[in-house]
């Protein structure tokens, strides 16, 4: 009982920083269609920018955690703004160019960290507390899962707030669903886009940043593996629906989890998890092509 | 000395793909009238709509509108100059509520929400209600009020009578003849009652060009007119 609680808690853990960068791949896919690969770029960003910020600085680790994650966060949503204006304006009616200054943006954005700081992973240095462990039903969590599932709540309800009862909100969600008509009613939608950037960059780089409390570092592949993840999200979730990002990160997450732990027990043989995922996507392209719960129409 | 017509189209082409849709549509309609662009399905009525907004790209030509070139302006500039459009599908937000609907369309702080609720009383109530769960009829009605709720000089209204019930077609076009007291229509409209009951000119497109423009009564007036450009006998009945 006490594995499963511990696996039932990692999975969670795993699912919202899933979920993190997968709302913002699936609004910005959802308004603009714009697959982002670049997406990758502004987790790994966002993660070095905080440890980065936390080697500069000689305060309590709380604070220095604090003000580490709000620095990662504003350094990924300005390189989701600069992304958009700089690289992904110019290609609006292009869109397999888009595609392709994404994937050259994530390799040349990847080497950059690469040549900055090394290959090496980057210890995160961390509060005592928040890796101790608190016991549930039997099984020692570590504490950290409690914040990336409580973060990850906190963003889900934010974002559910923001898209009902802010213009920007009503803007995107209206986007979303007819860009064009948006368009019509006189609302200059680039406006949006470029928000929708800033803002999927600062949600990745907060996965990014829990991704280095949950490892304990950070390091250069760690963005390219949740995208890869995140993507799968976004698919079985639906285009464009932040709920059902949401619902599938969960699922993903568990999945991955049960998998790494009881298939590959049974078979002795690792990465049962991703091939199970990979699985569950199969079987969810099959049965609902267009994911769970699919808001886009353009 | 003429007045400034409220909107200028001249040569307007339009390529979609491999085809030449718009092969320099030239019209233009009278500040305070109503007119109605006419044709055969797929003759370009409804892309010369989208031209005039900068939906679809325009090859060549210019567009004004009360006599200020809008030809290289993005799709929301040409609207903030004064335009509303009513679209073809109605395209309603289906996930927005009524009241999101209109609440988006809003321009600046004054709205003419009263007008708006007095035309359509049913979108007063149905405020709170998602616009993908209306009926087709009630979704044209939160379409025509998106286009209502600002001060527009110019309304572009595509189809708005499509596969409506006729009790509800009398509602509509009792709307439209309303708001053509507030601003210039050009109207898309296959329903020759309609256009008899609203219009006052009308242009008729063939092939992506203009073959006839002149007053409505004019054209509907002759069933033989009728018949040969717009391939439908008897007109208006």
């Amino acid at each position: 009982m006490s594995t499963f609680v511990l696996l039932t808690v990692t999975g969670l853990g795993l699912g919202a920083m899933y979920f993190l960068v997968a709302s913002g791949l699936s609004l910005i896919y959802g308004l603009m269609g714009v697959l982002n690969f670049a997406h990758g770029a502004f987790i790994t960003f966002g993660s070095y920018a905080a440890w980065w910020l936390t080697t500069q600085l000689a305060l309590s680790l709380e604070a220095e955690l604090l003000l580490a994650t709000g620095f990662g966060l504003a350094v990924g949503a300005a390189l989701g703004a600069l992304v958009e204006l700089v690289f992904i304006r110019p290609l609006y009616r292009r869109p397999v160019e888009q595609v392709l200054v994404t994937v050259g943006l994530a390799l040349a954005l990847g080497a950059l960290v690469f040549g900055l700081w090394g290959a090496d992973p980057k210890l995160v240095a961390l509060p005592t507390w928040l890796v101790d462990t608190t016991t549930l039903l039997g099984a020692s969590i570590p504490n950290d899962r409690f914040v990336e599932i409580g973060a990850a709540a906190v963003v889900l309800a934010g974002l559910g707030a923001f898209l009902r009862l802010t213009r920007i909100g009503l803007i995107i969600r209206a986007g979303v669903e007819n860009r064009a008509m948006v368009q019509a009613l006189g609302i200059d939608v680039r406006k949006a886009f470029t928000f929708v950037f800033a803002l999927g960059g600062a949600l990745a780089a907060l996965a990014g940043v829990l991704s280095g409390v949950y490892f304990g570092s950070v390091d250069p592949a760690r963005g390219t593996s949740l995208l890869i993840f995140a993507f799968i999200v976004v698919v079985i979730g639906g285009f464009g629906s932040i709920e059902g990002s949401a619902v599938a990160a969960v699922v993903v997450g568990l999945v991955q989890q049960y998998a790494n732990f009881y298939v590959a027990d049974w078979l002795e043989w690792s990465g049962a998890g991703d091939v199970a995922v990979m699985l569950l996507l199969a079987t969810v392209l099959l049965l609902r092509p267009h994911g769970l719960s699919p808001k886009v129409v353009h | 000395m003429t007045a400034t017509p409220a909107l200028a189209v001249s040569d307007l082409h339009v390529h979609l793909g491999e085809s030449h849709v718009l092969q320099g549509v030239s019209f233009q309609a009278v500040a305070g009238r109503v007119t109605a662009l006419l044709g055969r399905n797929g003759v370009g009525k409804t892309t010369t709509l989208r031209a005039l907004l900068g939906l679809v790209p325009r090859s060549r030509g210019a567009i004004e509108i009360g006599g200020a070139d809008v030809t290289r302006l993005p799709t929301h500039a040409i609207v903030r100059r004064g335009v509303g459009y009513v679209p073809e599908d109605r395209d309603v937000f289906a996930g927005l509520t009524v009241a999101e609907n209109l609440r988006l369309a809003q321009r600046g702080r004054e709205a003419r929400y009263e007008l708006v609720y007095d035309l359509f009383p049913e979108l007063r109530e149905r405020g709170g209600q998602r616009a993908g769960t209306l009926s087709g009829g009630q979704q044209q009605m939160v379409a025509i009020a998106r286009a209502l709720l600002n001060e527009n000089a110019l309304l572009l209204v595509d189809e708005p009578t499509k596969g409506l019930a006729p009790l509800l077609v009398t509602e509509v076009a009792a709307a439209l003849e309303r708001a053509a007291g507030l601003a210039t229509i050009v109207l898309v409209e296959q329903n020759l009652s309609v256009v008899q009951r609203i219009a006052h000119d009308v242009v008729v497109l063939d092939g992506g060009r203009v073959v006839h423009a002149g007053p409505a009564s004019e054209l509907l007036g002759s069933p033989e007119r009728v018949r040969r450009l717009l391939g439908v006998h008897g007109g208006a009945g």
